[in-house]
């Protein structure tokens, strides 16, 4: 059905309007092809980069464990492994903390703690990560060297999980670092979230004879469960990607750690750190291999993300 | 269900005070007032006394100066125009108003004789004693009904004499849902009707079994029908609770209450009580100027 809209006098107005409208139109559906394009052009770069080591090492090529330049062998796990670790280890820290202190900042703190504090917390997120590469290298990794491995090293000897290298440029510095940087997001996503819960969500509970703490765990949390998977979920994915910070900090050691104490590498420190002088043939191609996968990884990532929330939000009702 | 629609009718003309007709009001205001004479009615739990309260939200004095008695198992209304600070007086009532940040109460709040702003007293306490509904039904939407109900009976931990179960049937019983609810418990709350979420809230605040029960405006957000069903649960509420209600609408309080405390805004803004009496005093013969005004809906 028609509607004549462009009747009477306000014909060509209307009608150099709509030629405008076209114009948005196509220039808007170019630019969205245009990210498809991207999209799609990394993936065929990528792909067809990676043929030849695939081509070479099969699947295998992601659960072999040697990377030896001299020898043309080349594995990703290793880098699997050091990813893996740094951003699960990471992870297992910044979550309770950044949930912690979002709480804390949004349902604790008076407002003339929580604004400065808040300010502290995303005044992290912005330092350069190169910045926090350096002072990962020269004082926490001091620092862990000297006050925490070398200690626990000569006290206990080699133990499993840790290993024995005590070089403070290990897996634990990476992790370390790792989730010092991934904390503000987590708490800035999280208190966002946190701040869309009714207040009257918590007055309704502390009217039925709660305390603070049982109206955070019994009624805000929960309510704020989906919000907090998203922020994980977006904080691993940088903790995977991070390149600088970690490069600097992990020891590059081209083999599978045996403990925390040891130095390791992940796929994106591997790539900063050989693909200067890399060789072409099989070596770049064994590299852009590492590059596809870690983008598998953030993708599979993002699908989970998705279902997670879906799926959180069919059952708390809020998505209805 | 006629008298449940012609009830609705006169609701639907809520927002429209100057509808309102004094004849009409007198002829809704049931029989019921002789309680507020019943010197027996002041020996059971659930008094509440008033002395110079007043409430500060950081410099901004919204409720100044109120000092009134709320007597055991009555209804007393809260009415007054928009911004008379009857809501944030109900919220002083069980200590609900501190947990805005930079707010303030001074004065004195008694509940059978003891100040619940003393220095020993435990806001958590009181509130279970003197439970709220809000004036948005707000069941807790990560939650089944069965468990929005047992919320505040799990807080206090279990009863060996009573479980769990039992509670929360007798509490959605008193609140009139039971029958609407009782094959989908473990549903969740919030895919409740409006009015069955209010009823459920209700349910909630009842299962800690308090003595004293504040409404701030429970029916705002419901339709003619569903406020029919909440004044009906207020009435039958009155004989085991005490009931405070605030109301935008005045045939709501001529309709359920015992007695009635109307409020206005003074020059600052700051709310304050004008008069307190049985409701058919208010409503049919009020002491004040401005009390007969605003319940003739001169102004409103």
């Amino acid at each position: 059905m028609s509607i004549p809209i462009r009747t009477g006098s306000r014909a060509p107005t209307s009608s150099a309007r709509s030629a405008g409208d076209r114009i948005f139109r196509v220039l808007s559906l170019g630019v969205a092809g245009m990210i498809l394009l991207i999209v799609a052009g990394i993936f065929a770069q990528l792909a067809l980069g990676s043929a030849e080591a695939f081509a070479l090492f099969g699947l295998g090529f992601l659960t072999g464990q040697t990377w030896d330049v001299s020898m043309l062998v080349f594995g990703a796990l290793p880098f699997i492994a050091g990813t893996v670790a740094t951003s699960v280890l990471a992870m297992l820290l910044a979550v309770p903390l950044g949930v912690a202190t979002a709480v804390f900042l949004s349902e604790i703190a008076p407002r003339r703690l929580a604004i400065p504090m808040t300010l502290l917390v995303e005044l992290i997120a912005a330092i350069p990560s190169v910045v926090i590469g350096l002072w990962g290298v020269m004082i926490l990794g001091a620092f862990l060297r000297d006050g925490v491995e070398v200690p626990v090293v000569g006290a206990f000897g080699e133990l499993p999980f840790l290993g024995s290298a005590a070089s403070g440029s290990d897996l634990l510095a990476a992790s370390l670092l790792l989730a010092l940087m991934i904390t503000p997001t987590i708490v800035a996503i999280t208190r966002e979230v946190l701040s869309t819960i009714p207040q009257s969500h918590r007055e309704a509970f502390l009217g039925l004879g709660a305390t603070r703490w049982e109206t955070i765990r019994a009624v805000v949390l929960p309510q704020a469960r989906t919000g907090i998977i998203g922020a994980s979920l977006l904080a691993l994915g940088r903790a995977m990607g991070e390149t600088m910070a970690v490069t600097m900090t992990i020891g590059n050691a081209d083999r599978l750690p045996s403990g925390l104490f040891d130095p390791a590498q992940t796929i994106a420190s591997k790539l900063a750190t050989s693909w200067g002088e890399a060789s072409d043939g099989v070596e770049r191609s064994s590299l852009i291999a590492l590059g596809l996968v870690l983008l598998f990884l953030a993708l599979a990532l993002v699908l989970a993300t998705r279902l997670l929330a879906r799926g959180s939000l069919r059952r708390s009702g809020i998505g209805r | 269900m006629p008298e449940t629609t012609a009830r609705a009718k006169e609701v639907t003309a809520e927002p429209d005070l100057e509808e309102i007709e004094v004849r009409e009001l007198i002829r809704v205001i049931p029989a019921h007032h002789a309680r507020a004479n019943d010197p027996e009615a002041g020996d059971l739990p659930g008094a509440m006394n008033l002395d110079a309260v007043s409430a500060w939200y950081g410099a901004f004095r919204a409720v100044r100066d109120v000092s009134m008695a709320i007597p055991s198992r009555q209804v007393t209304a809260m009415i007054g125009p928009s911004g008379c600070g009857k809501s944030t007086l109900i919220r002083t009532l069980n200590r609900m108003h501190e947990v805005i940040p930079g707010s303030r109460v001074g004065g004195r709040v008694e509940l059978d004789g003891q100040d619940i702003y003393g220095s020993t007293v435990d806001p958590v306490r009181v509130r279970r004693v003197v439970g709220m509904v809000f004036q948005r039904p707000n069941p807790f939407p990560t939650m089944s009904i069965f468990d929005n109900v047992a919320a505040g009976v799990k807080l206090a931990g279990p009863r060996p004499d009573r479980p769990v179960a039992e509670i929360v049937e007798h509490s959605l019983r008193r609140a009139a849902l039971w029958d609407e609810v009782k094959d989908k418990l473990a549903s969740r709350a919030v895919a409740l009707s409006g009015g069955q979420q209010q009823r459920l809230c209700i349910a909630r605040a009842l299962a800690v079994e308090p003595e004293v029960l504040l409404m701030d405006e429970p029916c705002s957000a419901l339709d003619p029908i569903a406020t029919a069903k909440i004044e009906d649960l207020v009435r039958e509420l009155r004989d085991s609770v005490t009931i405070v209600i605030v109301t935008h609408n005045l045939q709501q309080a001529a309709r359920i209450s015992d007695q009635t405390a109307f409020f206005f805004v003074d020059e600052a803004r700051s709310g304050h009580l004008v008069e307190i009496g049985p409701t058919s005093a208010i409503f049919v013969a009020p002491r004040e100027q401005l009390t007969q005004d605003y319940v003739s809906g001169r102004f409103g």
